[in-house]
């Protein structure tokens, strides 16, 4: 399953229940205020680090520029895509879970 | 592949008609069929002809007409939740007595039956919303 997360994890408990719930080789996709969550240093980067194990976790591209999040500062492990690479993980999982 | 689209937040008040939109344009250049696209909420606010954003901004009415024209688009309204928001087609401003009308070209007003189908018959259902 794709599960998608847009809100921020400094705002809402959204990416927390995803990872808490979501299944281990599950995709899960950072879009919108979501991409925050991808950063590094942060006190929520941890609870995404350990989760790169059992799920492969995404940033939308263009909401990270939109932000001036460089890619440079993501947690190690997160890959970035765009909307093509949005697209392909819709179509590769069954389902596409929103975290809204 | 077929993907259906539900859109819930309204333009220029959050970003997810925004996302709907860059999303569905990748699909459709990716070969994939876009079934349907299903506005509840407050995004019925996307199928207003009357929205005049400032010229040097994104259309984002505009922006979902023309894209229906281009791909033969089926943009459906969720009808209860137009009619709070004051989004009328000819016919129900005449079955409510309104001066007016205001849809989009491209859209159209219907019921959740066609979200419901959209879900039935699409490989994958796609929300963006609050």
């Amino acid at each position: 399953m794709l599960h998608t997360v847009n809100k921020s994890s400094f705002e809402s408990a959204s990416l927390k229940i995803c990872l808490g719930l979501a299944k281990s080789g599950s995709d899960i996709l950072l879009i919108e205020d979501g991409v925050y969550g991808a950063l590094a240093g942060t006190i929520h980067a941890t609870m995404l680090a350990e989760a790169t194990s059992a799920v492969s976790v995404y940033a939308l591209g263009p909401d990270l520029k939109a932000r001036g999040l460089p890619e440079d500062r993501l947690i190690s492990g997160i890959k970035v895509v765009g909307y093509d690479g949005f697209v392909e993980l819709a179509c590769a999982n069954d389902k596409v879970q929103s975290w809204l | 592949m077929k993907l259906a689209v539900m859109v819930n937040e309204g333009p220029y008040t959050h970003q997810a008609s925004d996302t709907a939109y860059n999303f569905i344009v990748a699909a459709l250049a990716a070969g994939h069929e876009i079934f349907r696209v299903f506005f509840y909420h407050d995004g019925v606010n996307n199928g207003t002809r009357l929205s005049t954003p400032p010229q040097d901004d994104r259309h984002i009415v505009n922006r979902w007409s023309e894209l229906s024209k281009a791909h033969d688009l089926d943009l459906v309204v969720c009808v209860a939740a137009a009619q709070r928001r004051g989004i009328v087609d000819p016919d129900e401003a005449k079955r409510n007595g309104k001066d007016s009308d205001n849809i989009a070209p491209g859209f159209r007003i219907s019921g959740l039956g066609q979200l419901i189908e959209a879900g039935i018959q699409a490989d994958r259902l796609l929300v963006f919303g609050d």
